[in-house]
């Protein structure tokens, strides 16, 4: 064992990329439960975007494609939720396990003859002088720009929420449905709309795993990341700042439980894998005893009888 | 324009009629599927529904369609339960780990001794390996309200884990020469689940699903707790009314789904598998959600819906060897269905109208 090899500069740095795959997933969905619909296919949205973004990054040599693909993948499989959920009027968390299903089989069809290759690389941005500095350059200032997507879309749906008028309808709709839809809203098209947002990010985490995190496809490789993305929005109370501490937190023991890993711990590798399953597991202990925050009409189906 | 709109019951017809329906539906655009894969669509969908049952080969195929079925059909039926009542247990994969861990562990522990109530020991251990296992979230939902599908979802993967540790360590075979899995059970007669009569694929396994959906269809027939959990999925408000406990009705709903599926994966580690070993799951705890929604939720439909499902895998597995069909073309095919399903639920519960244009 020898824990003097952590390097906690590189620790912290690579806490905030495993983190980050969370955190795209989980402002998605944060935006789609906002909206009053729990969609549970972010496991299966995630792992098509790993597949697609994947896919056209090594296709066309461009990682900017593969992501801007694995968005669309995203936001495509999510399009199914929606004729699920929206248009059929199936139960949302069936139709959730039901994408989750699909979209590991499909990766898995998909991905056949992408195993084992290399991704182009993206490469980390560098700044003049700022990503130069000790400590806080590498930590802040060398990442990939993807990193910086992820936080940029936690403030943007922060101000949305908050400052605008459609983050205004859009917690309405979430809140009561019926009321929404007496004052003439598009509960289904709002809802639709959030859908395909939340999709994208899912895409968009899922491309981070195979493109950057790991960078490699391997079948159900996102590993349960989508449903930690889910306890993520429960442990956030429905909040986006909250959402990207709390990633940077299971990214932490992620990071950490690795690191132990490789500096030999006399923790079997096993159990330190276990870990960031049973630490979801009690936070949301902890957190489920205050349930106030949750969007009133969160998984009721909505339906205009008039 | 088309409108929707509520009926006041269910539409009896159209809830026999959809899983066929969807079935259907499955076959051509899994056909489309394998023709875009370059598969004469024609002759994959014939290879994996027909061969099995008719083919030249059917008589080494049949059994198998009890071996596969047999723990789809457990589990099934356990998950039903929960599934009518609101309960989601979406981890029985998990619980299945457990109770082939526990059951093994059990029979691993008398080795070599040859005595008749080894099995019989293992099979409660297997339950109860489920069972304990589904009770983690069945106890964190009823004492502090947390959310049991990312429970027992989350506990999946730890039993995974748990799975490789024990595979590696505990239950590893010391005459094994240092690979990993445990002794194989299969040769170890008190404790192999072998099949009751030769060449049928007939083991106690299977004749516990067969009594499972018995115990299950007079249980929601003839039983207060059954109408109890019927109640509280259709009808919440008056299943308070009428008195229902609801941290009793998750504990047993939990419970039960947990203990059968412990049991399936028991049985399945001591007959047709043998050893317990890294990859010994193979995602029946989650196949076995498509069976209980495609089996409408009903014991009998489960036990149909089993045997289909346990058909596709068999089927899945020649396409891939004769047509060299992808092994994750057939976990489409399986996701698709249950995709129609949900999706042509819609005439069970709603009527399609065509609306007369009205001045609003």
């Amino acid at each position: 064992m020898n824990l003097g090899e952590i390097n906690p500069i590189l620790l912290i740095a690579s806490l905030m990329v495993a983190a980050t795959p969370l955190l795209l997933a989980a402002i998605g969905e944060l935006v789609v439960e906002k909206a009053g619909v729990l969609n549970l296919g972010v496991e299966g949205m995630m792992i098509v975007g790993a597949i697609s973004g994947f896919a056209i990054s090594v296709e066309t040599g461009s990682p900017w494609l593969g992501f801007v693909a694995a968005a669309m993948g995203g936001a495509l499989l999510s399009l199914l939720f929606v004729l699920l959920t929206q248009f059929a009027l199936a139960n949302q968390v069936a139709s959730g396990l039901a994408l989750t299903l699909f979209g590991l089989g499909l990766s898995a069809l998909l991905g056949q003859s992408y195993v084992g290759i290399k991704p182009p690389s993206m490469g980390d941005i560098h700044i003049p002088v700022l990503s130069d500095l000790p400590v806080i350059g590498p930590i802040l200032f060398q990442h990939d720009p993807i990193l910086y997507v992820g936080i940029a879309l936690t403030a943007g749906v922060w101000a949305m929420l908050k400052y605008t008028r459609a983050g205004l309808i859009l917690r309405a709709v979430g809140e009561n449905h019926d009321a929404a839809h007496a004052l003439g809203y598009k509960v289904v098209r709002i809802r639709v709309l959030a859908l395909l947002f939340g999709g994208a990010c899912a895409g968009l985490g899922g491309a981070y795993i195979s493109l950057i995190r790991v960078p490699q496809w391997t079948e159900g490789m996102t590993a349960g990341v989508g449903w930690i993305a889910l306890a993520l929005v429960v442990f956030a109370s429905w909040k986006p700042w909250r959402t990207l501490l709390g990633a940077y937190l299971f990214g932490g023991i992620t990071v950490l439980q690795l690191n132990l890993q490789a500096a030999g711990v006399a923790i079997p590798v096993e159990y330190l894998a276990m870990s960031p399953y049973i630490i979801t597991i009690l936070v949301l202990v902890i957190l489920s005893a205050d349930k106030s925050r949750a969007p009133a009409s969160l998984g009721r189906i909505f339906h205009a009888s008039h | 324009m088309i409108v929707l709109e509520k009926r006041p019951q269910p539409s009896k017809a159209w809830s026999y009629a959809t899983p066929l329906v969807a079935v259907v539906a499955t076959m051509v655009f899994g056909g489309l599927l394998f023709a875009i894969l370059g598969k004469n669509p024609v002759e994959a969908i014939g290879t994996i529904f027909w061969e099995p049952l008719f083919g030249e080969f059917s008589f080494y195929y049949r059994p198998q369609l009890l071996v596969k079925g047999a723990p789809l059909v457990l589990i099934a039926i356990g998950l039903s339960l929960g599934f009518r009542a609101g309960i989601w247990n979406i981890g029985a994969e998990g619980q299945y780990i457990m109770g082939a861990i526990f059951g093994a562990g059990v029979g691993l522990a008398f080795y070599p001794l040859d005595a008749w109530y080894v099995f019989p020991l293992m099979v409660i251990a297997g339950a109860f390996g489920g069972w304990i296992w589904a009770m983690i979230p069945a106890f964190l939902k009823v004492r502090f309200g947390t959310n049991e599908i990312l429970v027992s979802l989350m506990l999946v993967y730890v039993a995974e884990q748990f799975l490789a540790s024990v595979s590696l360590g505990l239950l590893k075979n010391p005459e094994g020469f240092g690979f990993p899995g445990s002794r194989n059970l299969q040769s170890y007669d008190a404790a192999h689940n072998a099949e009751l009569i030769a060449g049928s694929g007939m083991h106690w396994g299977v004749v516990a699903a067969f009594v499972s959906v018995i115990f299950a269809y007079v249980l929601l027939n003839r039983h207060m707790l059954g109408f109890h959990i019927r109640l509280t999925g259709e009808a919440p408000r008056a299943a308070k009314f009428a008195g229902v406990n609801p941290p009793r009705l998750i504990l047993f709903c939990l419970g039960v789904s947990g203990a059968l599926a412990g049991l399936a994966g028991m049985f399945e580690v001591s007959g047709p598998s043998g050893v317990v070993s890294i990859d010994f799951n193979v995602g029946y705890g989650f196949t076995a959600i498509i069976v209980a929604f495609l089996g409408r939720l009903h014991p009998i439909g489960i036990l149909l819906a089993g045997g289909l499902m346990a058909l596709t895998y068999i089927g899945g597995e020649i396409a891939q060897s004769q047509l060299g069909l992808p092994a994750a073309a057939i976990q489409v095919f399986q996701g698709m269905l249950l995709f129609f399903l949900l999706a042509f639920d819609l005439l069970t519960n709603y009527r399609i109208r065509a609306a007369r244009s009205e001045v609003a």
